[in-house]
């Protein structure tokens, strides 16, 4: 697991907003949906591989509970 | 234990054959945001009546969390030392998901200032104090208990009002009518004033409860405590408050469904309570079931009649922006309105309030409207995306600051408005309110706001001389013997927070309207006129 360091404040609750508001009225397979979008843009937008790899490692071994 | 509710004196209307009366100012509501406006006015020297249609301090604790700023406020109106002194002095929140802690957040880490980042007190005792603060001024404000008004009109720059009281009804004239009579604002039903915004359809439960051994576990300082999804109410959030008296507030989310006649009944309440203090004894103060909306007036001013607090705006009680808010309308609109009405400044300077105080409660809707929609998931994939934020917040610190029960009230920044002058950035912006700091002279300490209040103050940090303006106060921090009182900054607090060879122009509510590095007479009088709506 890696510890990012936040990048997202101090605008952290606009952003979050944002997400809520693009998935506003879209049902459960259309959020799917969007989220796979999202997930291949953004990774795109990383670029760096290694740390996609990194990304999908962190998230992947974090518990589960 | 249980507060004592005391009856204030009800004073019949003044004889009917008597020509109606007529009055400069009438305040409309009794409550913490109506008392603090009739108390500011006094402070200016200006006669106001505040007409009320009850007899008695709010019923149940209310608004109990109460901000830094509002306790400086409340300092200038001469309350605030009193509610510190009763109130419990608090300043970390922690967040909990499930048993576990998550995120603990310090609203105020450094030292070196009179108030504290909160205090919890009940509404009952704000009122009480402010009550009894106003009855100080007994030639000034004239407190009308069973007063209601029941229809009001404007007409030739001013407002007729018609008024019931147990002994009949009576009419009175205002050149102002400043209506602070609450969230369900029968002046502005009457004037048929939109008032939309977005409403929430979780209800709540809010139940104060009365312990000797409180449920939090044995630290040291109160603290707010939030949980989502806690073991003794899953699937819902809930928050703890620690209170004067032994009172503790517990706000439980409940289902959208709930039904109310159940929910409200004592034995629900208590077999909740109990779900959270287990067998620690309590007994049930006070409780009740609410829901919420975010709404504001697109216009706070409407002519003569200007509308301050909840009947202006109203907010979710995450983030304590709805009393604390209230406070700040006035703080905004005292001084001002005090002016026009002295003739020192146009009228127009109101309008100033409306554009302010409107940005400012717009801040404050925003703020708790994204708290309360990240405590209240209205779809499965929010509820997803706030399980997992939840999650990684474990770890993460960009997750553990996405975590939102509430962003806890700041003053906004007035800096943009035609108010403030434009200028060079300093330590602390422009239109930012004052930043407290310890001062010292000839071996008194006190404080920052406690000089930069009531009126236009230039205070010069340094090696910096500050010349003499009509209507402007001065004062030094850290400078040589000169022709205005001069503190020193303890332990360098105000010279760190402030910088030095720098002056300030703080508005009587404290807000930094100009900045000066070279002070000379004709720039710092042109700010002066312009804070007073005299130009731009």
């Amino acid at each position: 697991m890696t510890l990012f360091p936040d990048q997202l404040s101090p605008n952290q609750d606009e952003f979050y907003d944002a997400l809520m508001d693009a998935h506003n009225g879209l049902s459960e397979k259309d959020s799917h949906a969007l989220n796979a979008r999202i997930i291949l843009l953004m990774a795109n937008v990383i670029g760096d591989f290694e740390k996609i790899k990194d990304i999908l490692n962190t998230a992947q071994t974090h518990p589960n509970d | 234990m249980a507060y004592e509710y005391t009856e204030y004196p009800y004073k019949p209307p003044q004889s009917h054959t008597k020509p109606k009366e007529r009055h400069p100012v009438v305040i409309v509501g009794a409550g913490p945001v109506g008392l603090s406006m009739a108390i500011d006015l006094a402070l200016h020297g200006i006669k106001s009546i505040v007409l009320d249609e009850n007899n008695v301090v709010s019923v149940g604790s209310r608004a109990i969390c109460w901000a830094k700023r509002t306790l400086e406020i409340f300092d200038r109106l001469g309350v605030g030392e009193r509610l510190l002194a009763k109130g419990i002095t608090w300043k970390i929140g922690r967040q909990f998901h499930r048993e576990r802690e998550i995120y603990s957040f310090n609203l105020l880490p450094e030292d070196g200032h009179k108030y504290p980042a909160f205090i919890n007190i009940q509404q009952y005792y704000v009122e009480e104090y402010l009550i009894h603060r106003a009855m100080e001024f007994p030639a000034l404000v004239d407190l009308r208990f069973k007063h209601r008004v029941i229809d009001h009109h404007q007409e030739n720059n001013c407002v007729q009002l018609t008024v019931h009281t147990p002994d009949g009804e009576y009419a009175l004239e205002a050149d102002w009518y400043i209506a602070c009579d609450g969230a369900r604002s029968t002046t502005r039903e009457r004037m048929g004033l939109t008032f939309e915004g977005q409403s929430f359809e979780e209800q709540f439960l809010i139940a104060d409860i009365e312990m000797e051994e409180g449920p939090f576990d044995k630290r040291a300082d109160p603290e707010r405590w939030f949980w989502f999804d806690p073991p003794f109410h899953t699937g819902k959030s809930a928050l703890l408050h620690m209170q004067p008296d032994n009172i503790y507030r517990i706000d439980l989310q409940l289902d959208v469904d709930a039904d109310i006649s159940i929910e409200a009944e004592r034995d629900t309440i208590e077999t909740r309570v109990r779900a959270i203090v287990e067998n620690k004894p309590f007994r049930l103060d006070w409780a009740s079931i609410y829901k919420f909306q975010c709404a504001k007036l697109d216009r706070f001013v409407h002519g003569r009649i200007i509308f301050a607090g909840d009947s202006a705006h109203v907010v979710s009680p995450f983030g304590a922006r709805g009393g604390n808010g209230g406070i700040q309308d006035i703080d905004n609109l005292g001084w001002k309105l005090s002016a026009v009405i002295k003739g020192e400044a146009p009228a127009h300077l109101i309008e100033s309030y409306n554009e302010e105080r409107s940005y400012g409660s717009a801040e404050n809707i925003l703020n708790s409207s994204r708290a309360t929609n990240f405590m209240t998931p209205k779809s499965p994939i929010e509820a997803l995306f706030r399980t997992e934020t939840l999650r990684l917040a474990r770890n993460h610190l960009f997750a553990q600051k996405l975590i939102n029960s509430g962003r806890l009230s700041v003053p906004c920044s007035l800096a943009g408005f035609d108010l403030q002058t434009p200028g060079i950035s300093a330590h602390i912006p422009i239109g930012s309110s004052a930043i407290d700091a310890p001062l010292t002279k000839d071996g008194a300490e006190s404080w920052m706001i406690e000089h930069v209040q009531d009126q236009f103050t230039l205070v010069g940090f340094g090696d910096i001389a500050l010349p003499r303006i009509n209507g402007i106060q001065r004062i030094g921090i850290d400078q040589a013997t000169v022709d205005y009182p001069c503190y020193s900054a303890r332990q360098s607090m105000a010279t760190q927070r402030y910088g030095t060879k720098i002056a300030y122009l703080f508005r009587p509510d404290g807000h930094i309207c100009a900045t000066f590095t070279d002070p000379d007479s004709a720039k710092i009088e042109a700010a002066l006129q312009r804070a007073k709506g005299l130009s731009r």
